[in-house]
């Protein structure tokens, strides 16, 4: 299983954080399982920070080592820190992912930025209220 | 940990025999066939026998064999080789929707070059209609193409009837019938006469022979175009230094199967009934592709729903079970198979392929070591999926 660095598949064979949030403050889901890949992210904020994260992935060991890696990251971070989370980023925290594979470190990432934003759209609604 | 390959589709591990055949190969009998000093003759003598070798696995005669170095380039001969030799004639050809990539993408490359393509759809199963064949030759058709079986499914087509409608249906010579038998030869018996076909591929990593050495009968008259035009090698079709060593593997290999290949069929049969049997009654929404009982010996195919082939198969792997999937991402080229397409397989259950292809070093064992595998995998990756509500 050369294509994929011993991070990769740490992550794919011990995802971090996977599952769902019922009372989650904001989610975010991205892809469809047509295209092969598809993630749902789930957080929890607290005082401007990501207090939780969870997530449930349908996709390729990079699609799941991804999110995982992405809920690691994220956690404990700034909604301003976590929405500068790029796909770079991303994959190299992962020690690289082969080139055929960085459309889903991009999609972890649009995932959680995804969740901040209704996060967000949530708030401005019950301040208007 | 127990090691099963169930991924025979990608290559067979070769025949003790084939060994040792191709060794004096490489170590002696080094020389280039066409020297006519002495250093050609082992070469030449052992190449010759290859060529009567896979003549006699398919009924043809040794001079309508052409040594290439893989399928698909048997089969990159024989679509573009016939359509532009006799592009006089007409620019007109047929294939299946499921083809091996070798093939459609010839066809492709005839497009682009100004011909045209008529592709056949199939049924649910992969199953071609001889009647749809037939009803796509026009005047101007110079090659028909449709596979002796599908390697993504298992399912054998029926290509003495195909060829059959195609020949009634055309002229005395034309259309030109090719069968793509990398799936079949020297698991099926094949003789090239019963089926009605002009030109057949073949390759030898598919019936415990090595990589590198594949063949392209092409019937005696069959005018054909050179791909490779260089020297004198094969009769001019193909030019360019043979690789004796795999060619007398592929022949050694051939010579085997002839006579192996019942015994082979009747050893992997039950392995694959009982292999679908677990799957489909064992575990929920696991589905079968391709025919439940035309199918390949040793072939198993199913798509798991709600989740993604790659990483089934990499946590089989982990576990020492290699096998296949046809999935958009374990695709290098991030595409969905065509061949599911084709079946009307949804977009999102064919990410959930698997594709099992067994030999005969594998067992009953094997097939149950994946049972105790393969269901904790897929009950691991339905959790993780929010696609799945239990």
């Amino acid at each position: 299983m050369a294509v994929y660095s011993e991070k990769v598949l740490d992550h794919f064979m011990n995802p971090r954080n996977v599952g769902e949030i019922p009372d989650a403050d904001g989610v975010g889901i991205v892809g469809n399982p047509v295209c092969g890949d598809m993630m749902a992210f789930y957080i929890k904020v607290d005082n401007g920070r990501i207090s939780d994260i969870k997530f449930k992935t349908f996709g390729c060991g990079a699609a799941i080592a991804v999110s995982s890696m992405v809920s690691e990251m994220a956690k404990g971070m700034t909604l301003e820190e976590a929405k500068k989370l790029n796909r770079n980023m991303v994959a190299d925290e992962l020690d690289g992912l082969p080139p055929n594979k960085m459309h889903c470190s991009n999609l972890g990432a649009e995932a959680l930025r995804k969740a901040i934003e209704d996060y967000e759209s949530k708030q401005a609604q019950e301040q208007t209220q | 940990m127990r090691e099963v390959y169930f991924d025979h589709a990608a290559a067979t591990p070769l025949l003790p025999e084939v060994v040792e055949a191709m060794i004096p190969f490489l170590k002696e009998h080094w020389g280039n066939p066409l020297s006519l000093h002495r250093f050609g003759e082992k070469p030449r003598e052992a190449m010759e026998k290859a060529r009567v070798q896979v003549a006699e696995l398919i009924g043809a005669r040794p001079k309508e064999i052409y040594f290439t170095a893989s399928g698909s380039e048997a089969n990159n001969m024989a679509i573009k080789g016939v359509a532009l030799m006799n592009q006089k004639r007409g620019k007109h050809i047929v294939v299946s929707a499921i083809e091996h990539h070798s093939v459609l993408n010839s066809a492709k490359t005839l497009e682009k070059l100004g011909f045209e393509v008529t592709i056949v759809p199939v049924d649910k199963y992969g199953l071609v209609n001889p009647d749809d064949v037939a009803a796509a030759v026009r005047k101007d058709t110079t090659l028909v193409s449709v596979m002796h079986a599908n390697n993504e499914i298992g399912t054998i087509e029926p290509i003495a009837e195909i060829a059959r409608a195609v020949k009634e249906r055309g002229t005395r010579h034309f259309p030109y019938f090719h069968t793509d038998a990398v799936a079949t030869a020297g698991i099926l018996p094949i003789d090239v006469d019963e089926l009605g076909v002009d030109l057949l591929s073949l390759a030898g990593n598919q019936f415990y022979g090595p990589h590198g050495a594949g063949a392209l009968f092409v019937r005696r008259g069959v005018r054909i175009m050179p791909l490779i035009d260089g020297g004198i090698q094969e009769s001019g079709r193909r030019a360019g230094t043979e690789n004796v060593a795999a060619i007398v593997g592929l022949g050694t290999a051939a010579e085997v199967a002839k006579t192996q290949r019942e015994e082979w069929a009747r050893y992997l049969a039950p392995l694959r009934d009982r292999l679908i049997e677990r799957l489909t009654t064992e575990i929920d929404h696991v589905y079968l592709t391709g025919h439940p009982t035309q199918r390949l010996p040793g072939h198993v195919s199913v798509c798991v729903e709600f989740i993604e082939g790659e990483s089934m198969l990499l946590f089989l792997s982990m576990q020492g079970i290699a096998v296949s999937s046809g999935s958009t991402c374990t695709s290098r080229a991030l595409k969905a198979s065509h061949v599911l397409t084709a079946i009307g397989v949804p977009a999102a259950l064919a990410q959930g392929s698997l594709v099992f292809t067994m030999g005969q070093g594998n067992t009953m064992e094997d097939v149950d070591y994946v049972m105790d595998v393969l269901p904790p995998i897929i009950r691991r990756l339905r959790e993780m999926s929010p696609l799945y509500k239990a």
